[in-house]
Parts: structure tokens; sequence; C-alpha cells
């Protein structure tokens, strides 16, 4: 028994990291291939253009990475991430609010939809997907409501600071003159880091594997499972502020109608990512790198001018690689 | 306690949810016209001429500033003639079928006759077909459907339209050289009539310009990377033209991030307060718009006189203007654009 054991470990252990070198070298290939095909894609403004096309759907991403870990399903980020931007958008051009003061309200709009999937979830045992389901309808239709069904336009000073400033200025261009890699970027990845220290260094993390690799026996250990689903919903619900926040300052408006078809991409980067939907198993690095892939692989077959329909398509089978890889991981290991 | 509380709070929820909608009802009809006040009775049988008519109106989704001023003029006919109206749309105008299920409910509804703006111009055709067996008048607005069984049609020419950005773009660029194209979708009337509009009149006016690029994306976010990624595959591009709001506002923020602004020509269709924005800005310079509030007129015109057994023309030209920073600010043009 305990020879087997220590056996299954290191090869559970191996195939893990090689999943992730997997999406990493494919990434690195993408990028290569797109290179010798094309001489505009690799170039300091495509890339910068990849890497900020990346942020709202990688942050989002981010946070759906704790709720599929936990063997859970977030549906309502994409209708979430537009409500959070709604009400910051009220609530800084309808009320008149600060910018920080709409940010926060952002924030605590994203944490709030979170908290309450959580609670659908844990407390009232409705199954992730119809809960989240209910919540992604009720986001969207208060989006409408609350906006009149009509974007909501930041204002724009003529001086000093202007919201689109969040996603679009560039702080590391102060610092490091001619690096101008714009703020959006540099939040995605601050977001990613914050995730994987949550996920890899906290007592939350630790339980949100635990519960995702065997609830039953996480709670047989003492753990109070309920209230640790709550925390890890509500945290999802504040990374989707966050890519809410992102998306309205970049168009410098909240679209309320937006967002619809975002959780599926979100969910999609996830899993090219190698976090398993089985829960138990799963990275923000992967997160990080399978967002990545997403964006490079539309962004290489726009600039070679393959034909959307095609592009589509292709996404599509790189979806059907990932989950098969994890398939064939998860089979090797057991 | 704790259940008495929950009946409670369930009652309350359940009674100011009936004093919403009740609130909501009597709104609509507050807005009806004071000659019809006598006929409060929503249409409960088959319309008679002297009964209230009921024109439900369906557009293609109302997130977009474009159908609030359609919904004003169908409004101001509607008091005019003495007609009730409802206007709905889908969320975003990819869901063709929430808007097949909107017709449906409206067909249910015993209306007088019925606006529609299709977003598939064949998907809705079994549905029309069965408003005219029940001798239900459909007056198509905004884009056209491919049968005849529409009274009317209440729109833009969108191919003219079109030819008329293709030549305001190839006057600005000086005859020649690249564009692109960033089209809000495939399937519609106005995405194929003003792709081909502008395709055919470039192809066959300028044989000097030549379209590098189609791509297709109403999404404002989407819209402007794609621009960006255009921009970057061709870097000797001259030209682009976004077909919609959604589409023109993503082709002026692609620009505006490449920091290609003023040196590339970006031409939008439609309006609303972005796209004014960046024309006021320099980032796009100028774009058509249509006359919504026009094409929201007539449809109800058009429908109370089909009611009416009157005749009416297979087509109303509702028109379009092309606007730029110079006459932005004409009274012509503010009439017809929108914030």
């Amino acid at each position: 028994m305990a020879t087997q054991k220590t056996k299954r470990y290191p090869v559970a252990l191996n195939s893990g990291i090689l999943q992730q070198l997997l999406a990493f070298g494919s990434l690195i290939i993408l990028v290569l291939v797109f290179s010798l095909a094309s001489d505009n894609f690799f170039q300091f403004s495509n890339i910068v253009g990849v890497l900020l096309s990346t942020a709202v759907v990688g942050v989002l991403a981010l946070g759906a990475t704790f709720v599929i870990i936990t063997g859970g399903i977030d549906l309502s980020v994409g209708t979430v991430m537009t409500l959070t931007a709604v009400m910051t958008g009220v609530s800084i051009t309808y009320w008149g609010w600060p910018v920080w003061a709409g940010l926060l309200v952002g924030l605590a709009t994203g944490a709030l939809c979170g908290f309450v999937s959580g609670v659908a979830v844990a407390k009232m045992k409705i199954p992730s997907f119809i809960a989240t389901l209910a919540v992604m309808m009720i986001a969207k239709g208060l989006a409408l409501v609350i906006s009149g069904t009509r974007p909501v336009y930041f204002p724009t000073p003529e001086k000093g600071f202007k919201y689109s400033d969040i996603s679009l200025d560039s702080i590391l261009d102060k610092i490091i003159p001619g690096f101008k890699i714009p703020n959006a970027v540099l939040i995605f990845f601050c977001v990613a880091v914050i995730g994987s220290i949550v996920l890899s260094r906290t007592i939350i993390g630790r339980y949100n594997f635990a519960i995702g690799s065997n609830e039953e026996a996480t709670r047989l250990s003492g753990v109070n499972v309920n209230f640790w689903k709550i925390v890890i919903y509500t945290i999802t619900g504040l990374f989707t502020a966050v890519a809410g926040i992102l998306i309205s300052s970049r168009l410098n408006s909240a679209q309320p109608a937006l967002g619809m078809g975002y959780e599926l991409e979100a969910i999609a980067a996830v899993v090219i990512g190698g976090t398993s939907l089985s829960g138990g198993k799963g990275s923000i690095l992967g997160t990080v790198i399978g967002a990545l892939i997403m964006s490079v692989l539309t962004n290489g077959l726009r600039i070679m001018s393959v034909p959307q329909e095609w592009q589509t398509v292709v996404v599509g089978f790189v979806i059907f690689l990932a989950v098969y890889a994890d398939i064939l991981r998860r089979k090797k290991a057991s | 306690m704790k259940k008495s509380f929950r009946s409670w709070s369930m009652a309350t929820l359940l009674l100011a949810g009936i004093v919403t909608v009740t609130a909501c009802g009597k709104n609509a009809n507050e807005n009806s016209s004071p000659s019809q006040e006598a006929s409060k009775k929503p249409t409960a049988s088959q319309a008679a001429v002297s009964e209230k008519l009921y024109i439900p109106i369906i557009c293609k989704g109302f997130q977009h500033q474009f159908w609030q001023s359609v919904k004003i003029g169908a409004e101001k006919a509607a008091s005019e003639f003495g007609a009730e109206i409802s206007f709905e749309g889908p969320e975003t105008e990819e869901q063709v079928d929430k808007q097949l299920e909107m017709l449906q409910a409206a067909l249910g509804k015993k209306p007088s006759a019925i606006g529609f703006a299709a977003l598939d111009s064949k998907a809705s055709i079994p549905l029309l077909q069965q408003a005219k067996d029940k001798n239900i008048p459909i007056i198509a607005f905004d884009s056209g459907v491919d049968s005849d069984i529409p009274v009317t049609t209440a729109s833009t020419d969108n191919k003219k339209a079109a030819a008329l950005a293709a030549d305001k773009m190839a006057e600005l660029i000086g005859g020649k050289g690249e564009i692109a194209m960033v089209v809000h979708d495939q399937t519609s009337r106005t995405g194929v009539d003003r792709r081909d509009g502008f395709k055919e009149q470039i192809e066959s006016k300028y044989p000097e310009i030549k379209i590098v690029d189609l791509q297709y994306s109403g999404d404002p976010l989407k819209a402007t990377d794609l621009t960006k990624a255009i921009l970057q595959s061709h870097p000797n591009l001259k030209g682009i033209f976004g077909s919609n709001e959604g589409a023109a506002i993503g082709v002026a923020n692609g620009v505006k991030e490449s920091n290609k602004t003023g040196k590339i020509i970006a031409i939008g269709f439609d309006s609303g307060k972005a796209q004014l924005d960046a024309i006021r800005g320099g980032v796009l310079s100028g774009s058509i718009t249509q006359n919504p509030i026009g094409i929201g007129y007539e449809t109800v015109k058009a429908a109370v006189a089909a009611i009416k057994g009157e005749k009416v023309e297979k087509n109303v030209d509702t028109g379009f203007f092309w606007y730029d920073k110079n006459n932005i600010d004409s009274e012509e043009i503010k009439a017809v654009i929108y914030e």
C-alpha cells in the first residue's frame, strides 16, 4: 500500500507539471509560428496590443479559476462584470461621486454577487451551474434597469485624471520612459500575482484545493466547507469586478448589454490553462497562459487575415485539445 | 416568528411587484392621446378601426441610442394618429431567437398591425406568414425582409448610404490606397447592405483603392482589438470604415489606441455620444447618419394607413446624411443625430 502511494504521487505531480509545460510550450510555438508567418506579429506595439486584449478576459478567468478548482462553475462572471461596470459608471457619472468611491461601489457589487452565488451553492445547496445561471440573469437584468438600457459615459475632464487612464495610461512609462505598457496589462499581472499568492500560500487556497478534490473528506476533517465556499465565490466576484472596471475604462463607458459570452471565453481560458473542470487541480499561472493562448491565437489569425469564421473554428479545436490533454493526464494519474 | 417574517416579506415583495407593474401600465396609458381616453380598454378583441389601435413595435436591440430615437419617432406618430404602441427588442443584436419569441408573443396579443425590424431577414418569414394568415399587416422598418409579406418597408437605403460613405472615403484618402472594413454582422440586412454598398461602390468607381481586410464585430471592445490587428497587419492602410455604432466606436478606439489619430481616415455609421466625441476630437473623419426619428414615425404612420386599408408605397425611404466636424452642429444634422 505504502509503496503504491509513494509511487502514485510523483506521477501525478509530474504530469501536472507536464500539462503546464505543454500549455506554455504551445504558447511559445504559437508565437513562433505567427512571427514567422507575418512580419507584423512580433512587434512591440502588437505584443502590447495582445496583452491589452488579454487583460479583461484574463482577469475574469483568474477569478473563475477559484470556483472551478472547487469543482463548481461560475456562469455569472460575464454579466456580473457588466453590472459592476454599470454601478461604477452610475455612481461616478450620475451621482457625481469621486472615482475612488465609484471603484469601491463596483468592487462591492462584484463581491456581493459572488457572495450571493456562494450562499446559494453552499447553504441552499443549489448546484453551482444553476445558482450562477440565476445570478447571471439577475445581474443582466439589473445592469439594464440601473443604466436605463443606455450606455453610461464617464466624464472626460480636459486636464487631470480621466477614468480611461485606469486602463490605457501607463504608469510604467513614467517610471521607465519608453516602456509604454498600458496599466490594464499591469493590473492583469498584479491580479495574477495576488491570485497566485492566495491560491498557493494561504489557507483559502489550501481549502479550495481540498474541497475540489474531496469535499466530504474535507468536511469530515473539520473544515467549515460552507464558509470557505462562500469566501471563494466572493473572491471570484471581486476579481470579476476588477474586470468590470478594466472593460469600462477601456471603452470609457459602461455598455449595459455587453458581457454575455465573456464567461465562456473565461472558462475556456481556465480549461486551456490546465485547470480541471472536475475540480481539485489548477493554477493561476496556467490560467494566465490559457488566456494568453486564446488572445495570441485570435490576434495571430487576424493578422494573417484568416476569415473570422475560421478563427472561431480553430479556437474551438484548441479547447477540445486542452480538455483531452486533461483527461489523458488524469487517466495516467489513476 | 421566523416563518411569519418570511411569508410577510414574500407578500411585500409580491405586492411591490404588482404595484410596479400596474404603475407601468398606467404610464403607458397616460402617453396615449386624450381624444382616445374613453376607449382605454386595450385591444381586447380583433381590432376594429373604431377601437384603439394597438401596434407592437419590435426593434433589434435597445441598447444603442439609435433605437431610443426610433422610439421617440414612433411615439410621436402614435399620439398623432391615436394608436397605442409597445416598443421592445432583444438585448443584443445577435439574439435572433429572442427576437422571434417577441414576434410570436406580439402575434398572440391580437394586434392591429406589427412593426418589425428583422435581425435575420430570412428566419422571421414563417412567423410573418402567420401574421399574414391572420390579416395582421406587417410594417418592416430599418431593415427589410426577404419576402413580400410586409406591406411596406420604412428604412434607410443602406446600400446607397454606405456608397456615400465610400465616396467620402475615396475623397478623403485622395482616390487611391489600401482600406479596410469592420462590419457589425454577417446576417442582418443592414450588415449585408452596408458591406455590399460600400464594397461595390469602391470596386466599381475607384479602381485604385483596394479593400485589403474585412472583419465582423459590433461589440465595441472586440471591434477595438480587431481594428488594432488590422492596422498592425496593414501598415500602409489609409482608411477604415465601421458599419454601425458599435463597430464605429471600436474603429475609433482602435485608431486612438494605436496612436494613428489623424494618420488614418476613419469613417463611421450611425451616431451616439462616443461617435460624436470621436468626430469632434478628430479621431473619426465623419459618419453617415440615418434619420431614426423619421424611421419610427413613418413606421407607425404606415401601420395606421395599412390598418385603414389605404394604399401604402412598397418602400418608404427615410433618408440619410453625411456629417463631420463642419456640419455636426448645424440644425439639419442636430435633428437626426442622437446622444
